[in-house]
Formats: C-alpha cells, structure tokens, sequence
C-alpha cells in the first residue's frame, strides 16, 4: 500500500528541454524543482500551485526554488523557509499538528466508526437469520 | 411591459408553491383526497408559471432589453446569439433561476408519474413546496433578476469570457439537474417520515430520479473536468479545487444511495440507513450551492459575494437539512424492522460500498471545509491540495475497486465465499496479465501502474464475466456491468495520466525545436489572431513522429482588455487513447515565446470511462422505466 500512496503522491515528471527560461542545468535538480513547485501553493491565487500560477510572486518563488536548490539547500530546508514567510498556508499538503488532527485522522476515523457500525449490523443480521431459520 | 410578466409569474410561482406545500403536507392524510388533487395541479401550475419566468428573462436577453438591470450588466448588443441565450444562467440571479425551474420540472414530473401510493405523492409534493417556496423567496427578495434600470444604458457589459464557452454553456443545465434531481429522493425519503410508509415503496418511488440524478451529475463533472483540461492550459483534469469538490461529494453520496437503496428495495434492508443517504444526498447538493453561490469561495463559479444573499442561503440550508434530520430523529427509530442476513451475501457487499463511499466523502468534505473552519475559529490559514487528497481519497477508492467484482456475484441473504471467488477466477487472470503486460512496458513507476492497470482489469474483466455468465440478461445486469467497466475505464485514464504524462516547458523561436514524449515540435511562425473583444497571438506548431510530418497544431493566447484577463487557447490533438497538448505562454525576448507541451498517455479514457458510467445510468433507468407496467407482483418483500 505504501509504495502506491508514495507514487501517487509523486506526480510524473518527465522535463527534458532545459532551453526554457531559468530552468536549472542538471536534470535531476530541475525535476526536483517541478515536483517541489506543485507541493507549494501560490498564495495569491485560488487553489493554484506555484508550479500552475501566472502571478508574478509564483514567477519569483520558482526562482527562488532553483536558487536554493543550486545552493545545495534540500527541499525540507526550502518548504522550512517559505513556510516561515507564508506560513502553513504555502504548503499544499497541510503540516501535521493538533489543529489538523481533525483533518488527518477524521477519514480514518470515519472508516472505524462506519466499519464497526457495520460489523454489528451485520452481526445482529446474521442472529436473526439463524433464529428465524432462514 | 417584460420585466412585470417576469415579476409576476414569480410571484405566483411562489403562491402556486406555497399551496403545493400546504395541501401536500395535508394530503398526507388518508382522508384528504381534495388536497391531493390541489397539490398535485398545484406541481403542473408552479411549472407553467416558472417557465414564463424564465421564457421572459430568455427573451430580455435575446432582445438585448437593458432596462432589466441583469440583463443590461451580463450581456452586451456584441455578445453572439447562442451565448446570450446560455449566459441567461452565465450569472447570479438567472442561474437561481434556472436551479428553481429544474426543481419545478422534478415536481411536475413527481406529480405526474404518480409513484408509490397517492398519500406518499402528495407528502412528497408537499416537501417540494417547501423546497420551491424557500428558493423562490430566496429569488424574489434577495436575487431579483427582472428589477429595472433606469434610465436603461446604451450597451451591456458583457459577459466573463471564461464562461464564453460551449462546453460551460452545458455544463451548469447538466449539473443543476443532478443537484437539484436529488431533492426528489429527499422529498420521498420526507414523505416516507411523514406518511409512515416505511416499507420499500419509497425508495421504488425515488429511484428513477435517484438515477436521473446521478446521471446528471455524471455527465456534469465529466464536462467539467474535461473544460478545466482543455481550457485552464495545464492538462490537468481533476485540481481538486473546492467548487470541484462540492459537485464530488453529492455524487459519492448519491452512489451510495443507489446501492442502499437496492438492498432496501430487494430486502427492506437497511431501511433507516437509506433514508439517512436520500437526505444526506440532497443536503450536500444545498451545501454545494451555498458553497459556491455564497461567495465563501471565490472563483469563476462564484458570481456574487453578498453577505445577505449568503446568510440567507445558510439560513434555508440549516433549516432544510436541520428539519429533515429532526424528521429523521423523531420518527426513524420506529422502524428499526430489522433485517436478516449472513455475513457473506449481497447485504453485507453493499455495506462495504457504503462505509468505503461514506469515508471518500467524509475525506473530500473535511478537505474541503477545514480550511474554511480553521480560519473562522482560530485564524489560522492552511491549505488543503492535491497531495492531501493523493493519500487520503486514492487508499479508499483503491479498496472499493478491488471489492466491487464481489458485490454483484453475492447472492442476497446468504451466499458462498467459494461461489463469488470462483466465476472470477478468470477475471483475476486479466488482472494478472494486464499487471504483467504494463510491467514490462512501462519505463517508469513500474509497481504502481502494474497494481493500477491490474486492478482496472479485475474491475472491467469482473464486470464483462458477469454479464456474460448470466444467463438471464436483464437491464438491470448490462446496467451495473457497464457503469462498473466504465469506473475501470476512468481508472486507466488517470493512471496513464498521472504517471506516464511527459512534460516540457520550452522557449521557442521560429524553427526551433523540442521534444515531447514521441513527438518533436517545430515551432513554425506566429501570428496575431485578434477577435472583436480580445487581442491574440498564435502559433503554428509542426508535430513530428518518427521523422514523419503528423499534424499543425495551433495553440493561442488571448488578452481580453476590458477584463484583463488572459486565457489560453490549448491545441489538443488526439488519437483517442493519448492526448498531445500544447499551450502557448508568454513571449520572453525577440519573438520567442514559451511553449507548455504534455503527452497524455491515455487521458481520452478518464472521460469515456465518464460517458461509459452514464450510459450504465441510463440503461438501468430505461430498464426501470420500461418494466414499470409489467411487474406489480415484485412489490413484496420476500418472507423469510
């Protein structure tokens, strides 16, 4: 199950000219830069990822991207750093804390609760077949 | 002269509903035969008079007649005829419209077919009144759209040249049919409460709009989603985005509806639970509507930010879904029957599908609103994307597709394990080999498209196997083989999609060149392409396989001056199994501009596999329809 949640989470990037406008030299890093545009969130826009956003500031944080990542920063250093200007608002999938608990665990629990509700529905089900002799 | 007929044909509108709502309700006694008759003419009268309402908005538009103030701010003498006819509902106050003209047609058809048992016709009448009256005051008070101007303008002002689309010209009617078609399994559910006709006769009633509905809104999130493909310029189909999610959490529900509702049909299992679905269902589409029309979400969809306008909409959503669940409160538990059923059968298959669809929408609905909830309370701001979804909704919908081949196979009341497994032995074959197949093609992401492209097999092959091993074919068996095989369809689409698209983003002069998944691009030579009220630019691009010359595509980017806004006019060529895809963006320089390409493998499958889900709606309901006459004798529930 990991490894398909883990592939899913990485979204396919094939880059393969580099003759476009500031994009990084080494292939590796410039992929890296992709994914790392479409983890973040332009924070002017509606629901856009940097990686999407025509806004100018999205135009600048992808330069600052690259930037970082041909200084040698890896990506938690990068996301550490615009959180700490933005917030946990830039990051388009939300931080782990108590305040989002809620929103992390809440569909696990749902499952919990329905799987168990529906346990013993079927559980009294089964009771009444056999008492009624079905 | 327009503007009154308009006005007055809501008012009585609102009158004829508010009859509808008071005889209806009182019909459901035995005794009140009159006020069956009333409510029921009531339903045709509420019809004709919304009809002229918006036949004579209709003709304001056509007309160009800007001394009606809506008309005068969202049209315009330049506008073409087709968009002045659909850009009617391109707007606050005439979609509102439109939303209550669907309603009225639902109604008249409910009054009309008579389903179930008169008293049960009459309540559900009734809770449609109250539905139309709450909209129409909703309309009449606070989103007017035969209130005059004066002196009226010269020209209108046009129209958001987003939604000067075809495709978003379809796409609200469809939707709205779908939203709103759900109020009908709400108002029989309302009923069945009200009149005590607990057994399965309300469901049976509900279920040609239950389907209706869904395939409403099947079709209308597949026009959506291939809209925002072909027209946001980023060859994504699904963003996620909150106005997405509200047309989502309907559908989860109203699939799990379906499926309840058949196990409550067939049985009288599961009787409370499916009535809790039919209103669930309903209050969903509500919370969409305020969602997006409330202007809690700004976007394209969200055309007014009223405060007013919001707060009554919250107002009607808390009495409507407040009232419905207080019904439900105070009168389900009385018929907790109970039903009788082992573990391994048809039953305990469809409450699978229901916990797994329940927790898709609790995890669509809880991204979908957090944000919102946790700014009101505590301030604080997050954002809830694309990567949130990836691990919390894709887990759920993986397991519902490996369970669903079971479902059909099972027996109602009590099956064989050995019985479901073993007709799918060769389906689990398909599987296999499909697995095989893609692991050895792919070049990439190998693991997870051998257990995706497997599991679309399972699911398809399942589903085929099924039809073809029955040996009495009925349309209810073509309908869920071919819904079923259309969810796989849609599963290979996003798949091939998410993992094997290949991007480039390049800066191209004339005659330069780049590469995209196999094919080469030449960028030949650009021109302006100027239309009446945007100022374009377009390219012609050589697309190149192999060496061979295949295709000119000509992606275009427009200005639109008096909006300033920019749309991108992509260039999509398709061979119905992958999608070439190219955008034009900005120019950088002496006369090169930025090209976005993507190679789509398979993409063309998530929207086949969308029509191919309608179609099995389809033939369920025409099996449905059709069979109505012949089979009164299936009423009973079967004793045991």
């Amino acid at each position: 199950m990991k490894f398909l949640v883990a592939a899913f989470l990485f979204f396919a990037t094939a880059v393969q000219a580099a003759q476009a406008p500031g994009t990084l030299s080494d292939p590796a890093q410039e992929a890296r830069a992709r994914a790392l545009q479409k983890e973040l969130r332009c924070v002017v826009c509606q629901g856009e990822s940097i990686d999407e956003s025509g806004a100018p500031i999205a135009a600048d944080i992808r330069r600052l991207i690259r930037e970082r990542i041909k200084a040698g920063e890896t990506n938690e250093q990068i996301k550490d750093y615009l959180v700490g200007r933005y917030g946990d608002f830039v990051l388009m999938k939300p931080p782990l804390e108590p305040n989002t608990w809620l929103l992390w665990f809440g569909p696990a629990a749902i499952l919990l609760l329905g799987g168990g509700v529906a346990a013993v529905v079927v559980i009294r089900a089964n009771r009444r077949a056999h008492l009624t002799g079905a | 002269m327009t503007a009154e007929i308009g006005q007055l044909a809501l008012t009585l509108a609102l009158a004829l509903s508010l009859v509808m709502a008071a005889t209806g309700l009182s019909g459901a006694r035995v005794t009140a035969g009159v006020s069956r008759r009333v409510a029921s003419s009531s339903a045709m009268g509420l019809l004709v008079f919304i009809l002229l309402a918006f036949g004579t908005l209709e003709y304001a538009s056509i007309v160009s007649d800007f001394s009606i103030l809506n008309v005068a701010n969202n049209s315009s003498l330049a506008k073409p005829l087709l968009y002045k006819i659909t850009g009617v509902w391109g707007n606050h106050e005439g979609s509102m419209l439109l939303w209550v003209l669907v309603l009225a047609l639902y109604t008249a058809a409910i009054a009309f077919a008579k389903r179930g048992s008169e008293r049960l016709t009459s309540a559900a009448l009734g809770v449609q009144g109250l539905l139309a009256a709450a909209f129409l005051i909703f309309i009449l008070f606070t989103s007017n759209p035969f209130l005059r101007i004066d002196p009226p303008p010269f020209d209108g002002s046009g129209l958001n040249p987003l939604l000067q689309d075809l495709g978003l010209a379809i796409h609200p009617p469809t939707l709205y049919i779908g939203y709103v078609g759900l109020s009908a399994s709400f108002a029989y559910a309302g009923a069945a409460l009200i009149t005590r006709e607990f057994d399965a006769s309300w469901a049976r009633a509900a279920r040609p709009f239950m389907l209706a509905a869904w395939i409403a809104l099947t079709i209308g999130i597949t026009l959506g989603s291939w809209w925002a493909y072909y027209e946001l310029g980023w060859g994504g189909f699904w963003f996620w985005d909150p106005v997405e999610n509200a047309s989502l959490m309907p559908w989860l529900v109203g699939t799990a509806l379906l499926h309840s509702a058949l196990a409550t049909e067939r049985t009288g299992a599961f009787r409370t639970w499916t009535l809790l679905l039919a209103i669930a269902a309903f209050s969903l589409s509500l919370i969409g509507t305020f969602l997006v029309r409330s202007g809690v979400l700004t976007s394209v969809h969200a055309f007014a930010n009223d405060p007013e306008r919001g707060a009554y909409i919250l107002i009607m959503l808390v009495l409507a879904i407040g009232g419905a669940l207080a019904l439900f409160a105070w009168r389900a538990p009385a018929l907790e029957t109970g039903s009788a059923f082992e573990p391994v059968s048809r039953e305990t298959a469809l409450l699978v599908n229901n916990v797994l669809l329940v927790t898709a929408v609790a995890t669509v609905f809880l991204g979908t609103l957090y944000p919102l909830f946790l700014d009101a309370f505590t301030g604080t701001k997050i954002s809830v994307g694309p990567p949130f979804f990836a691990v919390t909704f894709v887990p759920v919908f993986v397991a519902l597709l490996i369970a669903l081949p079971f479902g059909p196979r099972l027996a109602w009341h009590k099956s064989e394990i050995a019985e479901a497994i073993r007709p799918l032995m060769p389906a689990l074959g398909v599987a296999l080999v499909a697995a095989a197949i893609v692991s050895v093609l792919a070049d990439s992401h190998v693991l997870v498209a051998a257990g995706a492209f497997g599991l679309a097999g399972w699911v398809i092959s399942a589903s085929l196997l099924d039809l073809f091993q029955r040996r009495v074919k009925t349309a209810a068996a073509f309908a869920v083989a071919i819904a079923h095989a259309g969810l796989g369809v849609t599963l290979m689409g996003v798949a091939g999609t998410t993992l094997w698209r290949a991007e480039t983003l390049s800066l191209l002069g004339p005659g330069d060149t780049a590469q995209v998944g196999p094919y080469t691009l030449t960028m030949g030579h650009l021109e302006r392409a100027d239309g009446s009220n945007y100022a374009a630019i377009r390219a012609d691009i050589l697309v190149s396989k192999g060496g061979e010359k295949i295709a000119t595509l000509k992606p275009a980017k427009r200005v639109y001056p008096t909006e300033q806004q920019e749309t991108a006019e992509t260039a999509i060529r398709t061979n119905g199994i992958s999608d070439l895809y190219l955008a034009l963006g900005d120019e950088r320089g002496t006369g090169r501009f930025i090209v976005r390409a993507y190679y789509n493998p398979l993409a063309p499958f998530i929207w086949f596999g969308g029509a191919i889900m309608a179609l099995g709606g389809l033939t369920s309901l025409w099996g449905r329809l059709s069979a109505r006459s012949a089979q009164p004798a299936a009423n009973t529930v079967p004793a045991e």
